[in-house]
């Protein structure tokens, strides 16, 4: 299976872009070379801002860049990105203005820092403010298009960046489109909708509950908003049963977001997220997805419960 | 550009306008932020019909010079000044934070043309005006970037981090004017939560710092010129003012940062502004 960095994606990709398009600008917060925009800057020093460790000005400042006609990526750790300027962002998204927040080591991929710098609360902050577009790739393929798409879309966007390889799981040739969620894998028996890394572990899952009979098909939910509703419920209209799985706080993720489209409908539902609490140092990413229920076996499980 | 005697009076007629003005949008009974209206009324004055490159009848020409107010809520005086530049109909002013008004609570871009950025949530509008003056370069425009800051504002940590990328980026198409009126909501700036000193922090940060009356708009019009003097840092003017000035019942007193005029107040304050504005 072929292996990307996304971050190392996302660099690249933001440099592509400059190239093709003047108006671009990054800012960052002392943590370039990790997001890699370092790549951007050393392309375009002109364009790219330090920002020094200051994220909420950060984001007023790539507002002022957006409003003067930039389309400006602001960049940090996800937690420092979404958390730290929310009501900078807030204030942005009242005025809709063309920023792209670019969160980095997001969800637990920044397994070493602990529970300041892991970002399981982003998807539910962002996701809770009018105007924002909410963005999670499962791989380097998706981040690459995922990046442009954010650029030709006129507004705020955030997205999600994770700091590990991970396996590509997306079709290079499908095209990618904000609000589509994608079938990566077809299935009848259950629908699980997943995004980021999560993705690999319900192929993984669903490869595993093959042999064992079930079949499993899973969906790409890269949009976290806007939401496609009707393709919601229609993938999850013709199956016994739904899960969902994210890298995320199990509170104002995917899960409340399927859970809500699917309220009054008697399809049983299992949701795998990290439960109400932060985390921690682990010496692998692995180590920790596993102490937080994030895996495949765990996936497989959650499958078997809830078609029992 | 020095500024005629003739001029001088104009620009204080006009600041009694919108002192008048606002009067006027607050009205009787109701709750109105007069005190940091009233005393950036002259600097506005000043800036639109003096000092700023820019047209009403093209509110995003590329090359116009901005303001942003980064102290939001005394949005009543740029509303005022927008009226009588002809951005929109004056009638409008009557309608302040009606349901669908273009004059909401805190300045909205959006909604209101000649507002270049939503404000009001405090300490943000310094870092957006950076964002302006660093496109400004970037473009090699040769607009300015006008930005009012609060006293009481600058508690607001970000206001410090934009003042340290100003500095860094030797903004000086970039000039704050630093409202000290002295008065914030819950009471005297120097009681309550006190900012000062404030020239030498913004002159330890990396800035040019002048100061003036800030109800001199003999002093505000120099004080702006010099700034454009200002080569590799950016400017900012300490503008000693009072709240609420002009308004005597209610100058200098926290009760009317956002106050309630009585019927009788109203009709006091209309009527010292009436002649100017008959």
């Amino acid at each position: 299976m072929n292996m990307q960095n996304c971050r190392t994606v996302y660099g690249e990709t933001l440099v592509e872009l400059g190239r093709e398009n003047e108006r671009i600008v990054a800012l960052d917060a002392d943590l370039c070379k990790s997001t890699m925009t370092r790549l951007f800057e050393q392309q375009f020093p002109e364009r790219y801002f330090e920002m020094g460790i200051g994220e909420q000005n950060m984001i007023s400042v790539a507002s002022g860049l957006a409003i003067s006609g930039k389309i400006a990526f602001a960049n940090s750790f996800a937690v420092f990105a979404t958390g730290r300027p929310y009501d900078q962002i807030r204030v942005s998204c009242i005025s809709n203005v063309n920023i792209k927040i670019m969160g980095s080591s997001c969800g637990l991929s920044d397994f070493g820092d602990g529970a300041t710098h892991q970002s399981i609360e982003d998807i539910a902050i962002m996701r809770a403010i009018p105007n924002m577009t909410v963005l999670s790739p499962a791989d380097g393929i998706e981040t690459r298009k995922m990046v442009r798409a954010a650029v030709e879309h006129e507004g705020p966007v955030y997205i999600r960046i994770l700091r590990n390889e991970v396996p590509d799981v997306t079709d290079e040739k499908e095209k990618f489109e904000i609000g589509k969620p994608s079938v990566i894998r077809q299935g009848s028996d259950v629908t699980v909708f997943a995004h980021g890394y999560m993705v690999y572990k319900a192929l993984k899952a669903a490869d595993t509950l093959q042999k064992q009979g079930i079949s499993v098909r899973v969906v790409n939910v890269s949009t976290l908003k806007p939401l496609d509703e009707q393709a919601i419920k229609e993938l999850a209209g013709d199956v016994k049963a739904v899960v969902t799985v994210e890298e995320h706080t199990i509170i104002g993720g995917l899960a409340s977001a399927v859970a809500f489209i699917l309220r009054g409908q008697a399809i049983p539902m299992e949701a795998i997220a990290v439960q109400d609490c932060f985390g921690q140092s682990a010496l692998s990413y692995e180590e920790l997805l596993e102490h937080y229920g994030l895996t495949d076996t765990a996936i497989v499980k959650a499958i078997k419960k809830v078609l029992a | 550009m020095s500024v005629s005697a003739e001029k001088i009076a104009e620009l204080e007629k006009m600041a009694r306008k919108l002192r008048h003005d606002i009067v006027m949008m607050i009205g009787a009974g109701k709750p109105g932020h007069l005190g940091g209206s009233c005393s950036i009324a002259d600097i506005i004055a000043v800036l639109y019909f003096h000092k700023m490159r820019h047209n009403p009848k093209e509110p995003k020409w590329p090359d116009r010079d901005r303001l942003l107010l980064s102290k939001g809520h005394a949005a009543l005086t740029q509303y005022a000044v927008l009226a009588e530049c002809g951005y929109f109909p004056e009638k409008e002013l009557s309608t302040l934070k009606e349901l669908g008004s273009m004059l909401q609570g805190h300045p909205e871009m959006l909604r209101m043309p000649g507002i270049e950025a939503n404000t009001g949530s405090l300490g943000q509008g310094l870092s957006i005006a950076c964002g302006m003056a660093l496109a400004g370069k970037l473009d090699k425009k040769d607009y300015k970037v006008y930005c009012i800051l609060g006293d009481g504002e600058i508690a607001e940590g970000q206001i410090w981090e934009a003042s340290m990328t100003a500095a860094f980026y030797k903004l000086d198409n970039l000039v704050a004017i630093f409202d000290k009126n002295r008065v914030q909501a819950m009471g005297p700036i120097v009681e309550r939560y006190d900012t000062n000193p404030h020239g030498e922090k913004w002159k330890a940060f990396g800035w040019q710092v002048l100061e003036i009356d800030g109800h001199s708009v003999e002093e505000i019009a120099e004080a702006l010129d010099k700034a454009d003097e200002v080569k590799g840092q950016p400017a900012m003017i300490v503008a000693n003012t009072v709240k609420s000035k002009g308004v005597p019942f209610a100058e200098g007193k926290a009760e009317f940062h956002h106050g309630i005029m009585t019927q009788e107040q109203h009709e006091t304050a209309r009527q010292l502004f009436e002649e100017d504005c008959g």
